[in-house]
């Protein structure tokens, strides 16, 4: 147990410390964004662990960042608040959405498809008031002159660094919280069989909605800090159908049963569109997600635990 | 204010009927995912993605290569059937005992893989295949040809998988499975063969809807991603492998987009379609025209 806290003290010492001691900007924004993703991934997997395939969270990503930035551009409001606010009407609507898919018992792929409808919705919504939200080209919060604590924003990445830092470690707690709740035996329990888990006194309905709630707020934070570390949000970055298909990539690929899964998705996926970019210039469009879709396919027929749950696994049949 | 009103009647009607135009070709595209799924039981998300690829089919046949039209079409078709079926041997026959979630990511897999494959040989540049075909005006209403044509193309291929379905021999055993997959096999039906057909003649229908989309919008490698979650709702609608709840569905929706279109901005009639949608969701979750149990 003390090795373990020693290791845990360590690790985190060394990621606090990363930015000071390698000062490149370009690779310090790689790891802010590797961060950032691996927290949406990580939300995203609360839901995914327990069999709640969700395609919507590209839906909740985009309240989340737009939200956020509406309120600081038309009302002023600081992104302190902002946020928040921002969570709440990502977790109204996953409430909306939710309930009449768990009460009336709509999983599977039913469940992927009304999802997927959502994120159609929020996409269709911010093209549609392009007025306020700038449509499909995009939108950018005000800017304040350098860096400035009440509007959430900085120009140092450093400090962006720490606070993605911050944020990824609050969503493994929050993992963690779950993992050894009884929630979690619930959600397993409804994931096996819905109804010998209604018999056995598990309240369906709620359960799901609860850590779909706590999912798509996460979600939503994620979203909103994307938009305000990037400065630049548009609906194809942080909303729609290919966002909600990307972090379902990601989580599977690192694993969505394990709770660094998600981030080993992020650090997969990230450096390998980084590596195209870099390596082949403009000619590499495209071609980061035609490898994605490949090992996409291949991880799901021969590695349905991804990459991270399959060596945990197999480490532990080792022993 | 009376001659107001008469205007106002005329486009409501053009609305009404265009609805009823666009509800054809909807219904087309929703009743090949249907067929996917009430046989093999797995969502195709890379759906709309093999009408892209019908679509740049098209475009090149016809607009780089100058095969007419009416020769390029059954070209296109065949070559997209020949990518369904490709997609269940290479993709869904190896999971088809995972669960059925794990089939449905693994097609979100080919949607990025192919949206990208197009990215790469084609280019992101809109493509048209430059068939303009006129306008039909009747009385003070307008109508593209592309249209009409496109409803009824719509209409003889449904037509035509109604026929097959319910006369041949393979549409009879390929009901039967969509009804119950256990029992046919001891009835000495080859599932895998039936699968395979089912996937090819699923594929054809997304070519022709292709086929049909083509003369109406341009190409490009996201198109897929604007047919696709339409196509999605519409099914999920009309209760996924129900194929007449598709079709009244297909056919709700577009009136909703067409007369949403009329009052508001074309995304505006897609808002209201997705929010009716949801709300559908609460009174119907499992399909229009399915008994509450």
């Amino acid at each position: 147990m003390n090795l373990d806290r020693l290791s845990f003290a360590v690790a985190g010492a060394v990621l606090i410390a990363v930015p000071f001691v390698h000062r490149d900007p370009y690779h310090t924004h790689i790891f802010i964004l590797i961060l950032i993703w691996s927290f949406a991934y990580t939300s995203w997997s609360m839901m995914g662990r327990f069999g709640l395939t969700s395609l919507g969270h590209g839906g909740f990503m985009g309240v989340g960042a737009y939200v956020t930035a509406l309120l600081w551009n038309h009302l002023g409001v600081s992104p302190w608040i902002g946020i928040p606010l921002a969570m709440v009407a990502a977790g109204a609507l996953a409430l909306l959405v939710g309930y009449p898919c768990f009460r009336f018992r709509i999983t599977g792929h039913y469940f992927a498809l009304v999802t997927l409808a959502l994120s159609g919705i929020v996409l269709q919504v911010i093209t549609a008031t392009r007025d306020w939200t700038g449509g499909s080209l995009g939108y950018t919060p005000e800017a304040t002159k350098g860096s400035h604590l009440a509007a959430l924003q900085f120009t140092d990445k450093t400090t962006w660094y720490l606070i993605a830092l911050g944020v990824w470690a609050v969503g493994l707690l929050i993992w963690r919280w779950v993992d050894r709740s009884m929630d979690r035996y619930a959600m397993e329990a409804i994931s096996e069989d819905e109804d010998a888990a209604a018999a056995a006194g598990v309240n369906v309905t709620f359960e799901k909605l609860k850590i779909t709630v706590i999912s798509a707020l996460m979600t939503a934070f994620a979203g909103a800090l994307y938009g305000q570390y990037q400065m630049f949000i548009s609906p194809d970055t942080v909303s729609g159908i290919a966002v909600s298909l990307q972090m379902v990539f990601a989580a599977v690929v690192g694993g969505v049963y394990v709770a660094l899964g998600p981030t080993v998705g992020a650090i997969i996926t990230i450096l390998l569109a980084e590596t195209l970019r870099i390596g082949f210039g403009t000619k590499a469009v495209g071609w980061d997600n035609l490898i994605y879709g490949v090992l996409l396919v291949l991880f799901i027929i021969f590695l349905p635990k991804g990459i991270l749950g399959s060596i945990l696994a197999r480490i532990r049949l080792r022993r | 204010m009376a001659g107001f009103l008469e205007i106002f009647d005329v486009y409501l009607l053009e609305a009404i009927l265009s609805g009823i135009l666009l509800g054809g070709v909807l219904a087309l595209l929703a009743l090949g995912l249907n067929l996917i799924f009430g046989v093999i039981d797995v969502t195709w998300i890379c759906y709309a993605e093999l009408i892209m690829f019908g679509m740049y089919a098209m475009y090149y046949l016809v607009s780089v290569y100058h095969v007419p039209y009416w020769a390029a079409a059954p070209v296109a078709i065949l070559a997209v059937a020949g990518l369904g079926a490709l997609l269940h041997l290479l993709v869904i026959a190896p999971l088809l005992s995972a669960p059925p979630i794990n089939q449905l990511l693994a097609t979100g897999g080919v949607l990025f893989f192919l949206q990208s494959l197009a990215t790469v040989w084609f280019g992101i540049d809109f493509r048209n295949i430059g068939i303009r075909l006129p306008v039909l005006a009747l009385g003070e209403m307008h109508f593209s040809y592309a249209r009409l044509l496109a409803f009824v193309a719509a209409a003889i291929g449904m037509g035509v998988v109604y026929v097959f379905m319910k006369k041949t021999y393979v549409g009879i055993a390929i009901r039967a499975i969509a009804q119950d997959r256990q029992i046919m096999v001891l009835m000495g039906v080859d599932t895998r063969r039936l699968y395979l057909i089912t996937s090819a003649l699923g594929g054809a229908l997304a070519g022709l809807s292709a086929c049909l989309l083509v003369l109406m919008y341009d190409v490009h490698p996201f198109v897929g991603l604007s047919i696709g979650p339409i196509t999605f709702l519409i099914c999920v609608l009309g209760g996924l492998g129900n194929f007449v709840g598709g079709f009244v569905a297909a056919f709700v929706f577009a009136e909703i987009i067409s007369l949403g279109g009329l009052f508001s901005d074309l995304e505006w009639g897609y808002v209201l379609a997705f929010g009716f949608f949801i709300l559908m969701m609460f009174i119907r979750p499992a399909g229009l025209l399915a008994r509450r149990s």
